[in-house]
């Protein structure tokens, strides 16, 4: 057992880069003030919110008055689906979902359905693809919204994302996705993409937790969730999180700067990691082969249950995530995995190994060494066929 | 390290170094449950034997399980408990005997412990009824409680057993 230990569960959280850090530290000292106070200390901390704004915008292509500061993914999911439904609902209460979205999507779906509104959920391929046909067969007169997750949290999956916008153009419907696992690794344009709200999060681009945004198009009817000071061109007021924005803006200049480079290079690790790990008998691939994310893997294998492998994987000092029931607070496996097709006891033992700015080729290759074995020892105790 | 995730420094040890797994073959019992909600499998056998007073006792025990950390853990150590008791003993170990055993386990995770007894339990009842002696009344109540679930579970992994 080395005694080091690998990350590799960065669709879940990363850590903060030390540049961030530094900037973060110097705002939370000198630039503390409230940005609604009218004195210098006030006035400086705008001035950071509104270039922090600047710069989480240029990463995606937006106008810096479209970006709405929040304070996680889930908040920004939440404003976006609750705050167009309750906006427009004298146009109509059908909204599209796919059927692979984040939980707090998912959730917040569920939520508005019991409030009268219509919920569609698009169903998927094997690889986790929605289908544009099916998005357009979807939409209805009284569609005010679509919303599909841009890469999957769990397989990866990146969707056609460009294709259904130009449909909800088109059909004139709002169209919404969730882009908190690609912000900052793939190329986004909302403008290309033809995207009217999109949710981008800052911890799982190396920036701090506890912030995020919303993007709102210009001219898209929505409704705040928060009432208060009117913060956020009052659509979101609480006092202003400057430091963690600040920090957050940083995370964005960066990722700007390196994704490509960094993209190519988790790519190559990623299929290196994914060849090693097929070679293992009994394994299979979740997700897309080419179609995912540059950081995603997930696979889930025969006969042996993923929360025990995650286990024994932390045992031996690397950290993964799975999508087993047995992980799971409510007891019940993965909704994406069996969206894909999965059965209940496939994606039982499924495991998601994602990685990020840290991960080495020595990471890659210590891990293709354990898991082999760790599979095998798990297989003997199973009652089922033997690898 | 007194924890390790959610789990005791006890589980983790039972979970790494599982005692008595494997087949019994041509076993005198054998007990195959499942849990529905999580998809848990065990399967455990025993071969029973005589202690010197006469009294019927399990010789020998190993288990199979296809599970999470806590449902191989619970295994072990229901197999390590049952180990040289008579039969009557034997039933009379609970899920809290076992859960005290590793020094807790998280909420959530006591369900696995209760696979663990009824495995137990179904083995001792399969090696009664096999030789047609008497099964206390508690026992064939459990093992109806016990059937339905198992059927749904034999049915889901028919593809996967051996």
């Amino acid at each position: 057992m080395e005694n080091k230990k690998i990350y590799l569960d960065y669709a879940a959280s990363a850590p903060v880069d030390t540049r961030v850090l530094k900037v973060m530290t110097e705002c939370c000292k000198y630039k503390f003030g409230n940005t609604m106070s009218i004195h210098s200390f006030g006035q400086e901390a705008k001035l950071i919110l509104e270039e922090s704004r600047e710069k989480v915008a240029k990463l995606m292509r937006a106008k810096p008055n479209e970006i709405i500061f929040t304070s996680s993914a889930t908040e920004s999911n939440n404003l976006a689906l609750k705050g167009i439904a309750f906006a427009n609902k004298s146009r109509g209460k059908h909204i599209v979902i796919s059927s692979i979205e984040h939980p707090c999507v998912m959730e917040s779906a569920k939520w508005l359905e019991r409030q009268g509104f219509e919920i569609t959920k698009l169903p998927v391929d094997k690889y986790g693809l929605v289908d544009p046909k099916n998005v357009e067969k979807a939409i209805k007169e009284n569609t005010i919204l679509v919303s599909v997750i841009h890469a999957s949290n769990e397989i990866g999956t990146i969707q056609p994302i460009e294709e259904i916008g130009k449909i909800c153009k088109a059909k004139g419907v709002y169209f919404h996705t969730d882009a908190a696992q690609s912000f900052g690794k793939i190329p986004i344009n909302v403008n290309k993409m033809n995207i009217d709200l999109l949710t981008a999060s800052s911890h799982k681009m190396y920036g701090p937790k506890g912030v995020g945004c919303l993007f709102v198009r210009e001219g898209v009817k929505i409704e705040p969730i928060l009432h208060g000071g009117g913060q956020e061109n009052g659509l979101r007021s609480s006092t202003i999180n400057v430091p963690a924005i600040f920090g957050f803006a940083k995370a964005c200049e960066i990722c700007g700067k390196e994704m490509e480079k960094e993209a190519k290079r988790l790519t190559k690790l990623r299929d290196k990691l994914i060849k090693g790990v097929l070679a293992i008998e009994d394994s299979h691939l979740n997700g897309h082969p080419t179609k995912r994310l540059p950081n995603n893997a997930n696979f889930w294998f025969s006969f042996v249950e993923g929360e025990s492998l995650a286990i024994q994987l932390d045992l031996h000092g690397i950290a993964v995530s799975t999508g087993s029931a047995c992980s799971s607070i409510k007891l019940e496996p993965s909704h994406v995995l069996l969206a894909i097709g999965l059965k209940p006891q496939e994606a039982h033992g499924s495991l998601r190994i994602s990685l990020g700015r840290w991960t080495t080729e020595k990471d890659i290759n210590y891990l293709l060494k354990v898991l082999p074995t760790i599979i095998k020892q798990l297989r003997k105790i199973s009652p089922f066929k033997h690898g | 390290m007194d924890k390790f995730g959610p789990y005791t420094k006890e589980l983790i040890e039972h979970f790494q170094n599982p005692r008595n797994f494997g087949k019994i073959k041509n076993p005198d019992g054998a007990g195959q449950v499942g849990n529905v909600v999580c998809g848990d499998v065990m399967y455990l056998y025993i071969k029973v034997g005589k202690n010197k007073k006469g009294e019927e006792i399990i010789k020998d025990v190993k288990f199979e399980t296809y599970g999470c950390a806590a449902a191989i853990g619970t295994s072990s150590v229901v197999t390590d408990l049952a180990k040289g008791k008579n039969l009557k003993e034997a039933l009379e170990i609970t899920n809290d005997k076992i859960v005290k055993k590793l020094g807790g386990l998280p909420p959530i995770k006591v369900h696995c412990s209760v696979l663990a007894v009824d495995a137990l339990a179904e083995a001792i009842f399969d090696y009664l009824s096999k030789n047609q002696k008497p099964i206390p009344e508690s026992l064939q109540k459990k093992h109806e409680k016990i059937k339905g679930e198992k059927e749904i579970i034999e049915e889901r992994y028919k593809e996967w057993r051996k």
